[in-house]
């Protein structure tokens, strides 16, 4: 009996152990299990929102629909996980997603001491206040004694403390873990103000009960470069997300959109030949295809397509283009060069 | 002496060692220990090569960092400028906040439902039960929703106030305000008297109760005790020449809008997180603890009732020294769960924005990244608070255990 069971025991033993020793690439685990685990958040219109049938759609949604394109070919060999903003970094370092495409403020503190790694910036954001039409406020300014709603483990309760306590103005916070739970107080009257990233702002404003009754102040409080995250460590995967993001908005650039993607595969320009794999073998060199970025542009766009199918002027949120513009339209928007 | 080198001439002959109970026993037991101490090895060893591979900071350093976030309500010193470590610690005394003050009032609003459950009068008792069944069968999570999200509508907007007992409380969306008392030199004397009054309530108490077992006199110690704890600081209060005033909150209505309505940090304040978790905690809780209350009584025989009666006690000396006394035997040992229960159900609070530990603590992590020591301290205290609780609890139930004379 006890000749059966010892070597069981030692056999579970050992199990745990060899856990340790071998683990794939984020890569060979995605194409193993066929789809990319994506992070993203529990509601945020224009950026990763949900419709009533479960379709989630938005600018950050679409980095994760483009990066699974450009591994698989098919924009929808993809999955999504809802995160507060407080499990984000802890679902991303367990493995939990492969990649969080979750509206994130790139900081140094997050970059370097969370293991993980920003691959870029999608989208220039900057924290910002709202209030009701009704308080007569115009400058945040004025804001001195108001009681603050956000939303707990955020850059913006630090950006709050920071703004009030530089402009020694007494203040209030009332932080909450989801987004909703914001948006009801603010609604129900329990601060005045609610404080997040501007476009954050925007998108939550469709949330009220009477979205005109409230208003966006000018002042902008900080720099919020929003943007994907990986985790450190595994360089293959860090350079796919990267460069999706890069593909995305050279196509625009080279004025490749989904429309065109198949003739443009003839164009005489080498660098939207380089982009869309007709010449040279970059693909290879992020362990990809060649047609990796034609199939990014083919399946779910350039980021302009992108930018204006979920944030821009014709959507609710109507938010212009501004420093989220390329470089060569006077915004940050520069990516490096395929080739 | 035959026997003996028979016994020892025959245990050789005996099936091999293998086959020994005892030595089988100890061997598998010794065999589990190994297992379950290398796989425990193995967790620990694993997760800090995970942490090193993947870069993550690890150690108890971050709590010395300064923290950069505010907090809404903290019972010591608190600001942006200070530490994690202070912020944690103003999260673990909210939820202590929230735990005593919900274990105080759910114990009163249990006793009187369980009582009232087994009147006689027939409106009382329905009314108790459909409190019972209608609380402890809803969700606690959407009761503190109720509590904060449709009971704060209802009150008065920032800008706008309900008052009560001339003016000095008022009620409206940013909490409940009263006037704070302001201490100035002198007044530890107050704290003193007040200790003091306390330990002669003690001392009397014992001596009444000594003086009634001898003669059976009864002496007034619940009015005597009233007289001193309130009258004695009262009386160190005018004689130290009242070294206390009352800071009454500020109500504005005029000037700017976004400055009226009261003015933040001057008077005493309940914040509406506050009340809304502590009103659902205490009501979830006090539906459980009612029923356990009611088992209690109905636990003690019906011959117990009786007989006081026969004795000439009244319905509520009979409640209050024959019933009771023997239904806590009974009412402790599950009571302790509830409060336990109630303790750790307090981490709901994130739900609602009130900044418990588990709130204040998950900024913390988020902010720092330090998943493993955040989580370790959660339980940590946790676990130390509930087995506060029930070694507390324990006493007790040992003090109130039937003694046999």
């Amino acid at each position: 009996m006890s000749k059966k069971i010892l070597p069981l025991v030692l056999g579970a033993a050992m199990g745990v152990a060899a856990t340790t020793a071998a683990s794939a690439t984020t890569l060979e685990d995605v194409k193993a299990k066929g789809f990319i685990q994506c992070g993203v958040s529990q509601g945020l219109p224009g950026f990763s929102n949900p419709d009533a049938q479960g379709n989630w759609t938005g600018l950050d949604v679409d980095l994760c629909r483009a990066m699974a394109a450009a591994v698989f070919g098919d924009a929808s060999a993809v999955k999504f996980t809802p995160l507060s903003a407080k499990e984000r970094f802890t679902a991303l370092q367990s493995g939990e997603v492969d990649v969080l495409s979750r509206n994130t403020t790139w900081t140094m503190s997050r970059d370097t001491q969370l293991g993980l790694n920003f691959a870029g910036v999608n989208y220039y954001d900057g924290q910002g206040f709202m209030v009701r039409k009704d308080l007569g406020v115009t400058s945040a300014l004025e804001l001195s004694g108001a009681s603050v709603c956000t939303n707990t483990g955020t850059t913006t309760e630090l950006n709050v403390a920071d703004y009030f306590r530089a402009n020694n103005m007494p203040y209030e916070i009332v932080a909450f873990e989801k987004a909703d739970e914001v948006v009801a107080a603010y609604d129900a009257g329990r601060c005045d103000v609610y404080t997040t990233d501007a476009s954050g702002l925007y998108a939550q404003r469709l949330k009220l009960t009477n979205p005109g009754d409230h208003m966006v102040l000018s002042e902008i409080i900080s720099k919020e470069p929003l943007g994907p995250v990986v985790r450190q460590g595994d360089d293959e995967w860090f350079n796919i997300a990267k460069w999706t993001l890069n593909a995305m908005i050279n196509a625009e650039e080279l004025g490749v959109s989904s429309a065109n993607v198949d003739d443009m595969k003839s164009s005489d320009n080498p660098s939207v030949k380089r982009l869309l794999g007709v010449e040279g073998a970059y693909g290879e060199g992020i362990g990809l295809s060649n047609d990796w970025a034609y199939n990014v542009v083919k399946n779910v766009g350039n980021y302009e397509e992108s930018f204006n199918a979920n944030v821009g002027p014709d959507t609710p949120l109507g938010i212009s283009r501004g420093v989220n513009a390329l470089w060569s339209d006077g915004g940050f928007l520069y990516a490096p060069p395929v080739r | 002496m035959s026997v003996m080198e028979q016994d020892s001439a025959r245990a050789p002959a005996r099936a091999s060692l293998f086959n020994d109970p005892k030595v089988r026993g100890i061997f598998f037991q010794v065999v589990l220990v190994v297992a379950l101490g290398y796989v425990g090895y193995n967790i620990v060893d694993n997760t800090r090569i995970n942490l090193e591979q993947q870069n993550i900071a690890s150690g108890w350093g971050f709590l010395n960092n300064t923290a950069g976030f505010g907090i809404i309500q903290s019972l010591v010193s608190y600001s942006e400028t200070s530490s994690y470590g202070q912020a944690l610690y103003v999260g673990f005394l909210n939820t202590l906040l929230v735990a005593i003050v919900g274990i105080f009032v759910a114990t009163i609003i249990g006793f009187v439902v369980g009582i009232a459950r087994l009147s006689d009068n027939w409106v009382i008792s329905r009314l108790a039960y459909c409190y019972v069944e209608l609380i402890r069968n809803v969700p606690l999570l959407l009761q503190i929703f109720f509590w904060y999200f449709a009971v704060l509508r209802a009150v008065p907007g920032k800008r706008e106030k309900w008052s009560f007992f001339f003016d000095s409380f008022h009620l409206n969306i940013a909490g409940f305000r009263g006037p704070k008392p302001i201490w100035e030199d002198g007044a530890s004397f107050i704290g003193i008297a007040l200790i003091i009054a306390i330990v002669a309530c003690i001392v009397i108490a014992q001596w009444a109760r000594k003086r009634q077992e001898a003669t059976g006199q009864q002496f007034p110690v619940f009015w005597t005790a009233v007289g001193l704890i309130i009258g004695l600081p009262l009386i160190t209060y005018f004689v130290t020449g009242m070294p206390m005033h009352l800071e009454h909150p500020v109500f504005v209505d005029t000037g700017p809008r976004i400055r009226q309505g009261f003015q933040l940090n001057v008077g005493f304040n309940l914040i509406p997180e506050f009340l809304a978790l502590t009103a659902a905690l205490s009501i979830y809780t006090a539906s459980f603890i009612a029923e356990i209350v009611r088992a209690g009584i109905q636990a003690v025989s019906h011959g117990q009732t009786e007989a006081a009666h026969a004795l000439g006690l009244r319905q509520s000396p009979t409640l209050r020294l024959v019933i009771i006394p023997q239904a806590m035997r009974v009412i402790i040992p599950p009571l302790t769960s509830q409060y336990l229960n109630l303790t750790k159900n307090s981490s709901l609070a994130v739900a609602i924005a009130f900044p418990d530990l588990v709130s204040v603590g998950g900024t913390v992590l988020n902010q720092t990244g330090q998943a493993i020591e955040i989580i370790g301290i959660w339980m940590a205290i946790y676990l130390t608070l509930s087995l506060v609780t029930s070694a507390f609890m324990n006493w007790y139930n040992q003090r109130m255990a039937l003694v046999e004379r």
